[in-house]
C-alpha cells in the first residue's frame, strides 16, 4: 500500500514536471523563432548600462572624490535590471498567451495554476539570463565594473530581487486576467512605482523621515542599500590602500 | 454498475451580476453521442460550454463530466477532455509539430511522436508539420486546432463552431473526420454551431437554448416532424423568433 502510494506520488510529480516543462518548451520555441524578441531582451539593458556607464565616467572625470560614488550607478542599474527584467520576463510571458489567444487552451488543459506560475518563473529567469548576463560582462569590458565582485552577496541579492519581481509579476498577471488587456500597461509600468521607494540610485536617508519606514518595508531596498554600502566599503578600502591617489583624489 | 454519463448538467444557473446567462437548465448526454447546442446570440451556449469545461463557477446547480464535479474536480478529468473554438488559437509562431508537442506534453500523451505522426496522417497535415502555424491557410489552421483537440484521444470533446470560416469541401471533410473519431473512440461530442447543415449531418440530438433556458430538446427528425418544417434552420427560426409559448405550441 505504501509502495503503491509512493509510486502514485512519484507519477503525480513527474506529470506535474512534464506540464511545467511543456510550458517552458512553448516559450523556448517562441524565443527561438523570433530574433526581435531575443534582441529586445538584450537591447534595453545594454543601452541603460552604457548610458549610466558614460555618466559615471563623466562624473568621475569632472568632479571630486565623492562624485566617484557615481560608480554605484552602474551597479544599481544592473541590480535594478534584475528586478525590472525579472518582472517583465514573467508578465510578458503571460501576456504572450493573451496576445496569441492561447489562454483558453491553457486554462482548459490539465496544467494547474501553480504549474503555470512555476513555468513563468523559470521562463523569466531564462529571459533575464539571455538579457542581463551578457550585459554584466560588457560592464566589465567597457567600464571595469564587476557585478560579480559582490561575491556571495550577489546570490542573496538575486533571490531577493527575483522573489520581489515574481510577486509583482503574479499580481500584474492576475490584474490582466481579471480586467483584460486594458491592464496591459501595468505590466510595463508598475515596477517604476517601486523605483523611488526602493532607493535604487540614492541612500534611504535621502527620503523624508516619514517615508523611510515605507522604503524599508520593501525587500529590494535592502539590496540597493547594500549595493551602496558595498561600494562605500570598497571606497574606504581603496582610501586605506592609497589606490585612490593613482586615480585622481 | 451503471456507466456514468459523460456530461450531466443539473439545474445550472449562471448569473453575471444581475443578468442570468443560463437559467436552470438540465440535460444528460449518453456515452458516444453527438449533440448540438443551438441558440441565438446570448442564448447561453458559451456559458453552458464554459461551465462544462470548468472555466466558470455556476451560481447554482451542478455540472459533472465523467463523474467529476466541475469546476471543483476538473483536474480529475481534464486530461480526458478537449475542445476547439474559433475564438481560441494555438500559438501562431510555433510550427504545427511544436504546438502538438507542447499540448501533447500538457495532456500527458504517451508515445507523443507517434501520435503526432498519426494525427498528421489522419488530418492531412504531414507536409505541414514543420511549417509555422501562422503561414497556413484558414482551413489548414482549423485542421491544426482539430489536431490539438484530438491529441489526447479525448473521451469528451467540446466544439464551438468547428467549421466556421471553412469552405464547404473542407467543412465536409472535417465533419466526416469528427464522425469517424466519435464512432471509433466511442467519444461524446457536444457541438455549438450555427450551421444547421452541420447539425443535421452530425448530431443525433439537438438542444435549443433561448434566453438561458432549454426551449426544445429532441432528435433532428423529431424536431422537423413536430414543427412541420423541412430543415432545422426553419425550426431554429421558429424557436428564436417566437416567444416561448408560441414555439412550444407550434411544436405540438
Amino acid at each position: 500500500m505504501t509502495l503503491q502510494h509512493s509510486l502514485q506520488q512519484k507519477s503525480v510529480v513527474a506529470a506535474s514536471a512534464q506540464r511545467i516543462s511543456a510550458m517552458m518548451l512553448r516559450h523556448w520555441y517562441l524565443l527561438r523563432s523570433s530574433w526581435p524578441r531575443l534582441l529586445d531582451l538584450i537591447y534595453w539593458p545594454t543601452v541603460q548600462m552604457v548610458t549610466w556607464g558614460f555618466l559615471q565616467y563623466y562624473i568621475a572625470s569632472n568632479a571630486g572624490f565623492f562624485a566617484r560614488a557615481g560608480g554605484t550607478f552602474i551597479g544599481a542599474v544592473l541590480l535594478w535590471d534584475i528586478l525590472f527584467r525579472g518582472q517583465l520576463g514573467f508578465s510578458i510571458s503571460f501576456l504572450e498567451e493573451m496576445y496569441s489567444r492561447n489562454l483558453g487552451n491553457i486554462m482548459m488543459s490539465p496544467l494547474r495554476p501553480f504549474e503555470f506560475i512555476i513555468s513563468l518563473m523559470v521562463i523569466s529567469v531564462v529571459r533575464l539570463s539571455i538579457g542581463a548576463v551578457p550585459v554584466t560582462f560588457l560592464a566589465i569590458a567597457f567600464f571595469g565594473f564587476n557585478l560579480y565582485g559582490f561575491g556571495l552577496a550577489l546570490v542573496a541579492f538575486f533571490f531577493n530581487l527575483m522573489l520581489t519581481s515574481w510577486a509583482i509579476g503574479i499580481f500584474v498577471s492576475g490584474l490582466i486576467l481579471r480586467n483584460g488587456m486594458g491592464a496591459e500597461n501595468l505590466a510595463w509600468s508598475v515596477m517604476f512605482l517601486l523605483m523611488p521607494l526602493a532607493c535604487v540610485y540614492y541612500p534611504v536617508a535621502t527620503l523624508p523621515d516619514w517615508l523611510q519606514p515605507v522604503a524599508w518595508l520593501l525587500p529590494p531596498t535592502y539590496v540597493f542599500a547594500a549595493g551602496v554600502f558595498g561600494f562605500l566599503q570598497l571606497l574606504q578600502s581603496a582610501r586605506r590602500r592609497g589606490s585612490l591617489m593613482q586615480s585622481g583624489e | 454498475m451503471p456507466q456514468l454519463p459523460p456530461i450531466a448538467v443539473n439545474r445550472l444557473v449562471k448569473i453575471y451580476q444581475t443578468v442570468p446567462a443560463v437559467d436552470g437548465i438540465s440535460f444528460t448526454l449518453a456515452p458516444g453521442s453527438i449533440t448540438a447546442l443551438l441558440g441565438g446570440n446570448g442564448a447561453g451556449k458559451t456559458t453552458t460550454i464554459a461551465s462544462i469545461m470548468g472555466l466558470i463557477t455556476p451560481t447554482s446547480g451542478r455540472v459533472t463530466v465523467l463523474g467529476a464535479e466541475m469546476p471543483r474536480q476538473r483536474y480529475h478529468v481534464l486530461h480526458r477532455m478537449n475542445f476547439e473554438s474559433p475564438y481560441v488559437e494555438v500559438p501562431m509562431r510555433l510550427t504545427v509539430r511544436q504546438n502538438l508537442t507542447v499540448f501533447g506534453k500538457l495532456y500527458g500523451v504517451e508515445g507523443l511522436r507517434e501520435r503526432i505522426a498519426e494525427l498528421g496522417h489522419e488530418l492531412n497535415l504531414t507536409d505541414l508539420l514543420d511549417r509555422p502555424t501562422n503561414n497556413l491557410s484558414a482551413g489548414q489552421k482549423t485542421r491544426v486546432s482539430l489536431a490539438k483537440a484530438l491529441v489526447n484521444n479525448p473521451d469528451v470533446l467540446l466544439l464551438d463552431e468547428p467549421t466556421a470560416s471553412l469552405d464547404p469541401d473542407t467543412a465536409d471533410w472535417v465533419r466526416g473526420h469528427l464522425e469517424r473519431y466519435c464512432r471509433e473512440h466511442h467519444a461524446t461530442l457536444l457541438l455549438a454551431s450555427h450551421n444547421m447543415t452541420e447539425v443535421e449531418r452530425l448530431c443525433e440530438r439537438v438542444i435549443i437554448l433561448k434566453r438561458g433556458r432549454i426551449e426544445d430538446d429532441d432528435t433532428p427528425a423529431n424536431l422537423l416532424r413536430r414543427y412541420g418544417r423541412r430543415t432545422l434552420e426553419e425550426v431554429f427560426l421558429d424557436v428564436v423568433r417566437s416567444n416561448g409559448g408560441e414555439s412550444r405550441e407550434a411544436a405540438q
